[in-house]
């Protein structure tokens, strides 16, 4: 069974003292006005009246539509029942000269406008990550001071969570990773009957490069979006307001905490990722190349230099603080609303990954040139 | 296809709008509501009082088909919701609107937009330009100034919120209008003015009006019924003065305590 509505409609009449007049019939309701609105407004002027006494069901859609048609037209509204002029007398005491939506600005202002945002925020945002850095180091020497204040089971918790609850993803990644460089490095260095120096290859980039590089891109979308996200949550339920009233720093109790767990666990991750990279790539060169795994370990300990080792755990710390700060940073930079946390968060990802992989370009020239190749 | 065309409905129904009937709602363990009826008459503001964790919001969900009972009818304008499909009970949905407790606008449009999201769901053919002004006379209509409505929800007070959640509750003409706590979070001046607000409309539009609420003043204010839920159900229904008669001690605490006194009007 169909909804029992009349649809509305209009006719143009003259009435016996010649006055032109449009008589609406049915329902005005928002469910049966159908076409009309556009027909109205596409109406030729001349219209005197609006007899509204066929008129059934009347809502305030219908009222709307009709005072609007009146003021348009400089017609009189005639015929209506007592619910009709009095949802008509509401819905015009009220004046809706506003926008949908605030106005558009001038396009090549507002390309000018986004170029000049986005420099500050680039601008302000770095200098926000320095200065939150020098708060956390203040925050850091008071600590130090008062070794008594820190919280060694908040710290200690961010341990397990950005260090032991990342070994499974870590590895696994590492370990495809090796398996891959290794994979690769033997189908190119076959071309020239240099199969061998796969081995070379597998030790020297996972130690180096790949293994702290990887293992901060994998922490950052793990840990440091987490960061960003707990922070900005605390920061919208009013939190970190609380915890300043009680006189908590919020830096010491939240921020140290992630930024230690992040600079002690970076580089343990990374020498492991590391180590299972190599042990991928070692297993591929034991099925593929027939090198046995004691030849392997034992090519591996001639052809990587200890400097190796060294550049990776540098490095390590370095990123983790980086991760950090930006995760931290971004969190307590939330205000509004939840749909700033998820901005915020996708901030710190991309920042932390972007001055991750800047800083990693500047280690590689730094060691080349102090000898460290 | 079978179960799938929508129900009609009977405009001139005058029975009970809403009419629930051993309803039973539980979490778990944890049982909300037991047996419990209640009737709202058409055109009366019921108020729905409770302490908290009496189960009102899961009432009104209950109600509204976003929580599914364990057992018990819902019947709205005389047709049973539960066990139908959203393509059966969408001419029922259309006559209702809910203002919920946060306001619960779509933060990523404009008061205006949140307006016209309803009227572009249920009436996708109506006229682009008249959707606007239909939009921008509700928003008028609720009491916000003009220049509210290309505003977003994160740059309007509480007391704008919540009216702009009325405009988006109102955005389809509704018959039947229910507000969760809409005076929660508000100044006394912000609160009375919601109240003169919600009896107007209700008044122009002819609304029935289902109200949960703490606030005494709205009891004594506007509504025309109080409905009150304790022992997982409602243990009572009536005026403020009917209720008063009764002897149920937690009547008596809610509206003879220390706050409840101070909002009765000063007999003369």
């Amino acid at each position: 069974m169909q909804v029992m509505t009349n649809a509305s409609d209009f006719v143009e009449e003259t009435t016996a003292d010649g006055v032109t007049a449009l008589r609406f019939s049915g329902d005005l309701s928002i469910a049966s006005i159908g076409n009309v609105p556009e027909r109205l407004s596409e109406y030729p002027g001349g219209i005197q009246q609006l007899n509204l006494a066929d008129v059934g069901y009347i809502d305030t859609v219908g009222a709307w539509l009709i005072h609007r048609t009146a003021r348009n037209m400089g017609a009189e509204i005639v015929g209506g029942d007592d619910e009709a002029t009095r949802l008509i007398a509401a819905v015009s005491s009220v004046d809706p000269a506003a926008d949908v939506r605030p106005d558009p600005p001038n396009p090549v202002l507002r390309v000018l406008n986004e170029i000049g945002e986005a420099t500050t925020l680039a601008f302000t945002t770095l200098a926000g990550l320095v200065g939150f850095f020098g708060s956390i180091m203040l925050a850091l020497f008071n600590l130090l001071r008062h070794p008594g204040q820190i919280r060694w089971n908040a710290v200690i918790q961010r341990f397990d969570v950005v260090g032991v609850r990342a070994l499974g993803i870590v590895g696994l990644m590492s370990f495809l990773i090796g398996l891959v460089i290794a994979q690769q490095g033997a189908v190119q260095l076959r071309q020239f009957g240099a199969e061998v120096f796969t081995v070379n290859l597998v030790g020297r980039l996972t130690l180096r490069e790949l293994g702290v590089l990887m293992t901060a891109i994998m922490v950052a979308g793990r840990s440091g979006s987490a960061f960003a996200a707990q922070i900005g949550t605390m920061r919208l339920t009013e939190e970190i307001d609380a915890m300043r009233t009680i006189g908590v720093s919020p830096v010491e109790a939240l921020v140290l905490p992630r930024f230690l767990a992040a600079i002690i666990m970076l580089p343990l991750l990374g020498f492991y990722a590391s180590v299972v990279a190599i042990i991928g790539g070692g297993l591929l060169s034991w099925v593929e190349l027939d090198i046995p795994p004691a030849t392997f370990f034992s090519r591996i300990r001639e052809v990587v230099p200890i400097t190796d080792v060294y550049v990776g755990l540098a490095k390590a710390p370095v990123f983790g603080a980086i991760i950090a700060i930006c995760g931290c940073y971004q969190g307590m930079q939330v205000k509004g609303s939840a749909e700033d946390v998820g901005r915020r968060t996708t901030a710190a990802v991309v920042q932390a990954i972007f001055l991750v992989i800047v800083l990693d370009a500047f280690f590689a020239v730094f060691f080349t040139w102090i000898g460290w190749s | 296809m079978i179960g799938e065309t929508p129900l009609a409905y009977d405009p001139q129904f005058e029975g009970p709008i809403i009419c629930v009937k051993g309803l039973r709602n539980s979490f778990g363990d944890f049982v909300v509501h037991e047996d419990l009826d209640l009737d709202v008459r058409k055109g009366e503001i019921l108020g729905v009082v409770g302490g908290s964790g009496t189960g009102k919001s899961v009432l009104m969900r209950s109600i509204i088909g976003l929580q599914k009972p364990d057992e018990g009818d819902v019947k709205v304008f005389g047709e049973s919701l539960l066990g139908r499909s959203d393509a059966e009970t969408v001419e029922i949905r259309k006559r209702w609107g809910v203002l919920f407790q946060g306001g619960a606008l779509f933060s990523t449009l404009t008061v205006a937009e949140n307006v016209m999201v309803p009227i572009r769901e249920f009436y996708p053919k109506m006229d682009r330009e008249f959707r606007r002004e239909v939009a921008k006379y509700k928003v008028c209509l609720s009491g916000l100034p003009p220049d509210a409505a290309p505003k977003y929800p994160s740059e309007l007070s509480g007391g704008m919120k919540k009216r702009a959640g009325i405009a988006r509750a109102l955005a389809l003409d509704p018959e039947l209008l229910f507000l969760d706590e809409p005076t929660a979070g508000l100044d006394p001046i912000g609160a009375a003015a919601f109240d003169s607000l919600t009896r107007e409309l209700q008044q122009t539009l002819g609304l029935t009006v289902f109200l949960i609420t703490h606030d005494l003043d709205t009891l004594h204010a506007i509504c025309d019924r109080v409905a009150v839920l304790a022992d997982r159900k409602v243990i009572a229904v009536g005026t403020i003065d009917e209720l008063l008669a009764m002897d149920h001690p937690w009547i008596q605490e809610y509206f003879n305590g220390p706050r409840g006194r101070m909002a009765a009007p000063k007999q003369g």
